[in-house]
């Protein structure tokens, strides 16, 4: 992974002294609240229901097993014991200080870590495909790429106070894990006919309250010019993006108020004047950081195969676990595992300070000292051989972080929500746990196979309910919290968004939604179709009419 | 009390005066004050060759939707931009000093003023902006530490600084 070099080291201890400053000035009366809040924003600070939270960057969601032990340090030392991950592969803690924040700060800087602009109206953490680097189904590693983009953006002076957040994901594997088509900017890496590295560039989509899936602006834009375009994207998007209305000024709605032509044409004549300037990339830049992404030092394929196969058929449940969380990789002999943050009970996402570093060691010991974290709230061992697989699992089962459920109705993508958050409209962690509650039966969940469920506390769609194949979203009716129920949405190169099945639900009924669309499915399904793929060749209908017929004649009863 | 601007690092007398049309006040008639004079960019398309024939310097005013384009033709001949951020959230006023230094070439005084902090110096200061007038009541002397917040910078910006992976000891490879 990036090693920080020196300037690295100074640009964020240097944040760490301006912040401490900032937050010194501000607790002193000398800095106002509205003053403070878009420098507090642009470290991670919200203020949220409870207390602060502070939002910690996971650069496109990579870390070493030290500054995993040192997240643990952090939940332990200055918050209650746990940390939340999400969807965009950060860290949240929901309990610091606002007076302690700098420290904390300063002690992530001694790891290489920070929490510089994850929030804000700014260019913010570059999100990619969890299995970057392993994944067989990949054409172009974009972690170089992702790195260099994090250089680029961090700090930029002229886009620190866009008219709204900014979120770039990049990908380059055959199925897209990072959501490009979702993103203000999508990159998806690809090689032209002659063999060279290239982006498709993808801008203005968007969840939130206006889902928008993303145009292509640009087909095939060569990686040199990767920066020079972006700044012409920005520039645009700065000078001429709405800041009279908070939801009407995401580049989104730009480029659908202009038409994604005429936006195009302005982005390409702002780009005549950069392209070949001096933020072009170079052969050398590109070498000096790909390195850093190397691969590690595999050994050569053994005899293991016959022995994992003997392990499998010896355990149903270490074999179910390896059917759901264990994943193709492209050096023979290893395999990328998911460590589950799944397990009924626990809010998605949520890991304590004890599993942090447990998963470090086991990261240590069989990962290269290396994980990552999924934007489906999970972590990741990116290289482990297959015959330490079973010894893994052991581990991870105790901590219990190995439910198998990876990609499974249970695996539910959920936003804090209205425990935590200030903006929400409803609680999303208890409908989860509910809803995973229903769902405990593992044959059942099995047998009902993939199955996306993501839910959201309001419009902002931290949860990326639009594209669960079952979305939930909580919107507020007259003070009380109702849940309106999306179906057919999905992630990936054919990203859709997920259509409204009718009037919202009160919380107690949605274990019994979900269901009621299970149900549905499974009356439904021919062969070995998913539940999205169902919903897409019939329609919400038949869905519709088990939920609200069941619904009405239970009303009626 | 004499208003105090920082320029070039340092805390100075302000010599300008600025000329807003008020409400109902024509760009063409209003009054101009005597002395090096920044008028708002109607006034100067208004008045521009009257403006240019007096002794005195003469600047422009640039808002936030103000297009620097307008003016590029002129910047030789003008002492002063100034570009007003009304709030300091509305970063507009960073790519016009990006277009003015970079694109259209101005050399003279880049003057950042209205709602602006010392915690936004250091980004102004890497958009091409050598001068700041901080909001009223603002301790321009307490500011001048923050022009320094960074030793380094990765990106290329509108104050001319190759990005840094330009600038590493051993240059490989070359722009495309
Ligand atoms: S979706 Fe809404 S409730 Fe959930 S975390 Fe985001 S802002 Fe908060």
């Amino acid at each position: 992974m990036y090693r920080y070099d020196a300037i690295d080291r100074s640009l964020v201890a240097e944040r760490v002294a301006q912040f401490r400053d900032q937050t010194r000035r501000h607790l002193a009366g000398e800095l106002s609240e509205d003053d403070f809040r878009p420098l507090r924003l642009q470290n991670g600070l919200y203020v949220q229901r409870h207390s602060p939270m502070l939002r910690i960057a996971i650069p496109y969601g990579l870390l070493s097993s030290a500054q995993l032990r040192k997240l643990a340090r952090i939940a332990r030392v200055y918050d209650r014991g746990y940390g939340h991950f999400t969807t965009r592969q950060n860290l949240q803690y929901n309990w610091p200080r606002l007076a302690q924040a700098p420290e904390i700060l300063a002690e992530l800087a001694e790891v290489g870590m920070h929490a510089i602009q994850t929030s804000g109206n700014c260019i913010r953490n570059i999100t990619t495909d969890h299995f970057a680097g392993v994944a067989p189904d990949e054409h172009v590693d974009p972690r170089a790429l992702a790195e260099i983009l994090r250089q680029w953006s961090t700090f930029h002076p002229e886009f620190a106070y866009l008219p709204r957040k900014f979120k770039i994901a990049l990908s380059g594997a055959a199925t897209d894990r990072a959501a490009t088509l979702l993103h203000d900017i999508g990159l998806y890496a690809l090689k032209n006919a002659e063999g060279e590295l290239g982006l498709r560039v993808i801008v203005g989509g968007g969840m939130g309250r206006t889902p928008i899936i993303g145009h292509v602006v640009r087909e095939f834009l060569p990686w040199r010019d990767m920066l020079t375009y972006l700044e012409a994207i920005l520039r645009v998007y700065n000078r001429h993006g709405r800041r009279d209305n908070l939801y009407k000024s995401r580049i989104k709605i730009l480029v659908k108020a202009l038409g994604v032509d005429a936006f195009r044409a302005q982005v390409e004549a702002e780009w005549e004047h950069l392209r070949g300037t001096e933020s072009t990339l170079t052969d050398g830049e590109l070498a000096r950081v790909s390195a850093h992404f190397a691969p590690p030092s595999y050994e050569p394929p053994g005899d293991e195969d016959q022995a994992l196969a003997f392990q499998l058929a010896a355990d149903r449940a270490f074999e179910r676990w390896f059917r759901r969380n264990v994943h193709p990789h492209r050096q023979p002999g290893y395999r990328a595992v998911t460590l589950s943050l799944k397990k009924t009970g626990v809010p998605p996402g949520d890991v304590t300070a004890d599993q942090m570093d447990l998963v470090a060691d086991l990261a240590d010991r069989h990962s290269f000292g290396e994980l990552r974290v999924s934007h489906e709230q999970n972590l990741i061992l990116a290289d482990v051989r297959e015959r330490d697989l079973l010894a893994l699992w052991r581990r991870a089962r105790e901590a219990g972080l190995a439910t198998p459920n990876v990609g499974l109705l249970t695996n539910i993508v959920c936003c804090p929500g209205g425990d935590f958050c200030a903006l929400a409209n409803a609680k999303s962690i208890p409908v989860a746990e509910a809803i995973q509650r229903r769902f405990d039966d593992l044959d059942y969940l099995h047998d009902i196979g993939e199955l996306d469920l993501n839910i959201s506390g309001c419009m902002n769609s931290c949860g990326h309910h639009h594209i669960g194949h079952i979305g939930i979203l909580g919107v507020d009716k007259n003070g009380s919290e109702w849940y309106q129920v999306s179906i057919g949405g999905e992630q990936g190169i054919n990203a859709a968004l997920g259509e409204v099945i009718g009037p919202s639900f009160a919380a107690a009924e949605m274990p019994g939604v979900v269901e009621g669309l299970v149900e549905a499915y499974l009356a439904h399904r021919t062969g070995d179709e998913r539940f999205v793929d169902t919903v897409h060749r019939i329609g919400i209908a038949p869905f519709k009419a088990r939920v609200y017929g069941e619904k009405r004649e239970a009303a009626h009863a | 009390m004499p208003r105090h601007v920082i320029r070039h690092g340092q805390v100075i007398g302000d010599i300008w005066q600025v000329l807003v049309p008020r409400e109902g006040e024509s760009p063409a008639t209003a009054a101009l004050p005597e002395g090096p004079l920044a008028v708002s960019l109607d006034v100067w398309k208004a008045r521009r060759e009257e403006l240019l024939a007096r002794s005195s310097p003469v600047g422009v005013r640039l808002e936030p939707a103000d297009d620097p384009a307008q003016i590029a033709g002129d910047l030789p001949r003008l002492a002063l931009v100034a570009v007003n951020f009304p709030k300091l959230a509305d970063g507009r006023g960073y790519s016009t000093g990006y277009l003015l230094r970079r694109r259209y070439g101005y050399r003279g005084e880049l003057r950042a003023v209205g709602d602006v902090l010392r915690d936004q110096l250091f980004y102004l200061a890497r958009s091409g902006f050598d001068a700041f007038q901080l909001r009223e009541g603002a301790d321009a002397h307490a500011a001048l530490p923050s022009l320094r917040d960074f030793s380094e910078a990765y990106q290329s910006a509108g104050d001319a600084r190759a990005p840094h992976f330009r600038r590493r000891a051993a240059p490989a490879g070359a722009a495309s």
